[in-house]
């Protein structure tokens, strides 16, 4: 079972992660991540941009890629669109595995590859101001550890 | 023909619009389309950096386009980290 969404208001991830560990009794592991809206450097809001044509269809490849790499009983994947603000849940990456190992590797490749592959464009607002993000060499960098 | 025109992250700032529909008499090549929409935005898409989607779908070789009737073409620059 993979779900995978996008989403263009607010989530609760507590509650996404109790639904989806409910439906997976046979899992031994569930490993999950969950990136929030950074607080610091005066930033205000945080906008993602995505273009429907292309973002969650590449989100849904991606989850398929993972079922293939990994043993996986279930990957849940959401990600938001929209203004955001300090604090705010942005992505929720959760993998269930037999065994850890698997979940926590999946999550992780996933969580690579949704930042520096997935078709987001991010800007910010500091004092009123919102200026585009640029890619990370870092992002570049994780991706490279899987080969 | 008529097709659609969309930009994305910054390119939508330096286009000024989100997405624009355009009418031409005939099917427009990669050239042709630049040529419309003005020096600095052509260069601006034009850049190596800048992929391309047609109709949904990503384009090798932005060059060899072609933009027929009721086609929808998507600027593309790099994707922000995280």
């Amino acid at each position: 079972m993979s779900d995978v969404r996008l989403l263009t208001s607010a989530f609760d991830p507590a509650e996404e992660l109790c639904a989806f560990t409910a439906a997976l009794p046979m899992a031994g592991g569930v490993v999950s991540f969950l990136g929030q809206v950074r607080e610091g450097g005066g930033v205000e809001a945080l906008e993602l941009r995505h273009y429907d044509p292309l973002t969650l269809p590449a989100m849904r490849d991606l989850a398929g890629r993972v079922r293939l790499r990994w043993e996986l009983d279930g990957l849940l994947v959401i990600h938001r669109s929209g203004v955001l603000v300090p604090g705010e849940p942005i992505v929720l990456v959760a993998a269930a595995a037999r065994h850890r190992r698997d979940a926590f590797a999946a999550a992780d490749f996933a969580m690579d590859h949704l930042k520096s592959e997935s078709w987001f464009w991010k800007r910010e607002q500091v004092g009123g101001e919102w200026r585009w993000i640029e890619p990370r060499a870092q992002d570049i960098e994780d991706i490279g550890r899987w080969g | 023909m008529k097709a659609k025109l969309v930009f994305l992250g910054r390119l939508e700032e330096q286009a000024g619009r989100s997405f624009e529909d355009i009418a031409a008499s005939a099917p427009l090549d990669w050239s042709a389309l630049l040529e419309r929409l003005g020096t600095e935005l052509a260069e601006a898409v034009g850049a190596e950096k800048v992929k391309v989607a047609l109709n949904g779908a990503l384009v090798a070789d932005k060059h060899g386009i072609i933009l027929n009737d009721g086609d929808e073409i998507a600027f593309l620059p790099p994707v922000s980290g995280g």
